[in-house]
């Protein structure tokens, strides 16, 4: 072929779908004797329900019925396994959070069944909740994702104390809601008892493993469908409480229910990523070679589960930094139990650490890039293996190039444009990628054309263009002859779509298939026969692909604008250069970086979750007072993509993309912020009266 | 209950309505027209924009009951059986979408700021869609798609086809 099929920016191949409305989401699923369900949600943080009086709710006109710990099915609500969480099922009368689920509205239509969870009548016995921070009981979880909380190398504390050059400060960064644009959304039928799911999902086989559980019923027995996703970002998933909830309101009713979680209730129960204290310690000569590093992280959980957000990981693993040591401990709160959020821990534990490190530029006056290159690491600094690919330099060399890095004049405050302060900052991308196995079945027919099955998902990352890209280039025959066939659990199995691993996990799978399949063309002269092809595999990550250390890289450069009256922020300009390893779609990639950095922008400057310190409730629960950027809000920004090989990473020769672009983003505002004023911000977002002194 | 006339993509309806319905609702499920979204319920996101005679609103901002005797457009009318229209073309060839989930209400919003204003400045672009929120794209391709629909209007350039553009995905 003339053009290489792989990396090609293809046109999306559901976009006609997207543009014209056609796409169904959860939400617009019809079942023909299909109700409304609508979840009444707690409005104390902690405490025990005292009473509820349903009877002018289940008299109102429409509602079926009115589901509270009284009539609701009994169900098994604990957690499966240590990622899991315990659910909210209407199982007992304790209250641990606002916005808890304490009954569900069922009624003929939507507007009714609303209507009736107005009228349900909640009473309380209510203790005194604890949301901050400072005030939760604290621990040192058992593990963090298979790691010890506490974890050293070298001699920190020694390195630190001879250090020419010391820093230490505490970084804040706040709790935070997902807010993909489309709510989580379920609907739920029963046959017999057999379960049909539709539901807003990021793994069709987690919602299938938990709801088995749940109802104590065979996993066959349940059938979950999500092809399209609305963004998710991480807070679909786990099966929240809301998915149960729908099968046991449609088990009640007798009819299938559709629920929809309103935004309000999006601050609720469906996880969110949780606010961190961060104390870094940075020991160095005074040529900039770091010496030591400390990280200990204080993060937020809820009262009955354990979510550690692992902000260490991105110092742990990014600088040649011969002693080095982390803590993480927790604190309980009446909050729901926190959860990923896109790049959990690297995109707290890098405003931490790249703040840090601007900090220690200036304290040495060296120029904060130069830092980072004198700091550069060719292994993996904690394991000490081999990256299986590293293009970190060509990054800072490509942005920095691109932004006119070298223009800048050092001087905090030095530069202005009208009456704004402008200032630039710099910081680190870092992204670890993981992978999973997965299973695809691929066919190629007697025409040759090619169906990939997966039960993956796709929420915006291109899963049905890029796969058969992927497969296209293997098997010799253009893209247009490949169909992906996704978004159900009767497919093969495929692992959550999340934490950066999709591509590695399922591009990979793709990859083993489509070689194998190509060996069976060649023997058969290349003609499929006449009942064509069919292989399926399960595809694992093999040991020797543990001897190195995959992770994704970047650079970003943002230029800011403040009202030196106001205190008022503007990116003005942002540039950011990455290495996602083999960039299997140009068009896709580049969007994911575009919207990760917008992601960190969001984080430096808007995003903010605010508890009410007595009662305990969120006061800015809806898209009015919790901010996210709006067009109008964000500069142009440029991407650049440092494309090249990875061989040692996996099969599919990707790294994850969907995260590094915010990892780093927030720190260079941050850091340009500085820049432009001489006032460092800690504490995230930075808002206008941080900036007036 | 009252009774509603209202046009919607063309076609005239008539139904019973509770007061209280919003327009959206009305679309989404006593019509099917699933394609407008809904987002949040403060009017902050857009998810839900339409065309009511020729000029955007949110429809969860409207009460079905309000829109009695007007033209109502959705995704679902824009653009005609046989093509695409060059903001929904441009949208998909830039790749000013993601999950999808805002490009309906986007695209219609977009319709509407290219009817005030043929040939805006990206400025007057981000400014005159801010009232369209996108967590994934982080809007640099919107932007592009914007600019090059007008273009393309201007230019009336030929459009693609909807006819082969087959649903993905399974079921
Ligand atoms: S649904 Fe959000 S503005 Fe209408
Ligand atoms: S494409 Fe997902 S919200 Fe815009």
């Amino acid at each position: 072929m003339s053009q290489p099929v792989l990396g090609a920016p293809l046109d999306r191949v559901e976009g006609p779908g997207k543009v014209t409305g056609r796409i169904a989401y959860t939400a617009d699923n019809d079942i023909p004797g299909m109700v409304h369900a609508v979840v009444v949600e707690s409005t104390i943080a902690n405490g025990r329900i005292a009473a509820i009086d349903e009877s002018a709710a289940r008299s109102a006109p429409g509602v079926i019925a009115i589901m509270t710990p009284r009539n609701a099915p009994r169900v098994d609500a604990r957690k499966v396994d240590a990622n899991d969480s315990l659910l909210f099922l209407l199982q007992g009368d304790a209250v641990e959070f606002d916005r808890q689920p304490v009954a569900v509205a069922i009624a003929e239509t939507f507007e009714q069944a609303t209507y009736a969870a107005r009228l349900v009548r909640v009473r309380y016995d209510v203790r005194p909740p604890t949301t901050a921070l400072a005030s939760g009981e604290r621990f040192l979880p058992d593990q963090i994702f298979g790691k010890p909380a506490q974890h050293k190398r070298g001699m920190p504390e020694d390195a630190f104390a001879r250090a020419a050059v010391t820093l230490k400060q505490t970084y804040r960064t706040p709790t935070e809601h997902h807010n993909p644009m489309e709510t989580h959304a379920t609907i739920a039928q029963w046959t017999g008892d057999r379960l049909t799911i539709y539901d807003a999902t990021q793994w069709v086989f987690g919602v299938q493993h938990r709801l088995a559980a749940t109802f104590g019923i065979d996993p066959k027995a349940i059938r979950v469908v999500a092809p399209f996703v609305g963004g998710a970002f991480g807070c679909k998933g786990q099966t929240w409480s809301h998915v149960p909830l729908a099968a046991m309101a449609a088990r009640l009713a007798g009819r299938p229910v559709k629920l929809v979680v309103t935004r309000p209730q999006m601050f609720g129960w469906v996880g969110h990523r949780p606010q961190t204290e961060q104390v870094v310690g940075l020991g160095a000569a005074r040529d900039g070679t770091l010496a030591a590093v400390t990280h200990d992280v204080l993060s937020e959980t809820s009262m009955s589960d354990e979510f550690v957000e692992p902000s260490v990981v991105f110092s742990r693993d990014l600088y040649a930094v011969p002693n080095y040591a982390m803590s993480d401990t927790l604190s309980r709160l009446n909050i729901s139990k926190p959860t990923y959020q896109r790049g959990p821990g690297e995109s707290t534990g890098s405003f931490a650490m790249e703040s840090a490190m601007d900090e220690l530029s200036y304290a040495l006056g060296i120029d904060p890039l130069e830092l980072r290159l004198r700091n550069y690491s060719a292994n993996d600094p904690d394991s000490g293996k081999p990256y299986s690919s590293k293009r970190l330099r060509e990054c800072y060399a490509a942005a920095a190039a691109q932004f006119g890095w070298s223009a800048r004049n050092p001087k905090v405050r030095s530069t202005s444009r009208g009456r704004m302060l402008v200032g630039s900052g710099m910081a680190t991308a870092s992204r670890a990628t993981h992978r999973s196995p997965c299973t695809v079945r691929m066919r190629m027919n007697a025409d040759g054309n090619v169906l990939v099955q997966c039960g993956t998902i796709e929420q915006g990352t291109g899963t049905p263009t890029v796969y058969p890209q992927l497969a296209a280039e293997i098997l010799e025959i253009p893209p247009e002859r490949v169909r992906f066939e996704f978004g159900n659990t009767d497919l093969p199995a495929a692992p959550i779509a999340a934490g950066s691993q999709t591509s590695g996990s399922v591009g990979s799978a793709v990859v083993v298939a489509a070689r194998r399949m190509r060996e069976l063309l060649v023997s058969h002269d290349g003609k499929p026969p006449a009942d064509g092809f069919e292989v399926e595999l399960e595809d694992s990550p093999p040991p020797e692909e543990a001897e190195h250390a995959t992770q994704a890289f970047g650079a970003h450069f943002a230029e800011v604008e403040v009202d030196p009256d106001l205190g008022t922020v503007r990116v003005t300009r942002f540039v950011g250069a990455f290495d996602g390893g083999r960039i299997l779609n140009a068009k896709t990639a580049r969007s994911q970086m575009l919207g990760g950095i917008v992601w960190g922008i969001s984080m430096a400057l808007f995003e903010d979750t605010r508890y009410d310190a007595r009662s305990g409730r969120i006061m800015n629960a809806n898209l009015s007072e919790y901010l996210v950027p709006t067009n109008a809000d964000i500069p142009d920004v440029e991407v650049i993509l440092i494309a090249g090989d990875d061989p040692f990473a996996n099969p599919a020769g990707a790294k994850g993309i969907g995260e590094v672009g915010i990892c780093g983003s927030a720190a260079a505002v941050a850091n340009a912020v500085y820049h432009a004023t001489g006032i460092r911000i800690r504490d995230l977002p930075i808002t206008p009266d941080k900036l007036i002194r | 209950m009252e009774t509603v006339n209202i046009e919607v993509n063309g076609r005239s309806y008539s139904n019973e309505v509770e007061p209280r319905l919003l327009l959206v609702h009305y679309l989404r499920d006593t019509l099917g027209l699933t394609g407008t979204h809904v987002g949040c319920d403060t009017s902050s996101c857009g998810a839900c924009t339409v065309l009511l005679d020729g000029i955007s609103v949110k429809s969860c901002t409207v009460f079905a009951a309000q829109a009695g005797g007007h033209a109502v457009t959705t995704i679902e009318g824009i653009g005609n059986s046989g093509a695409l229209h060059p903001m929904q073309e441009a949208f998909w060839a830039k790749h000013g979408l993601q999950c999808g989930f805002c490009t309906p209400g986007m695209i219609v919003s977009c319709i509407d700021l290219l009817r005030r204003n043929p040939d805006p400045s990206d400025a007057e672009i981000r400014a005159g869609i801010e009232g369209n929120l996108c967590r994934c794209t982080g809007y640099e391709n919107i932007v592009r798609a914007v600019r090059a629909a007008a273009a393309a209007m201007k230019a009336d350039e030929p459009r693609r086809s909807v006819a082969e553009l087959l649903p993905v995905g399974a079921s």
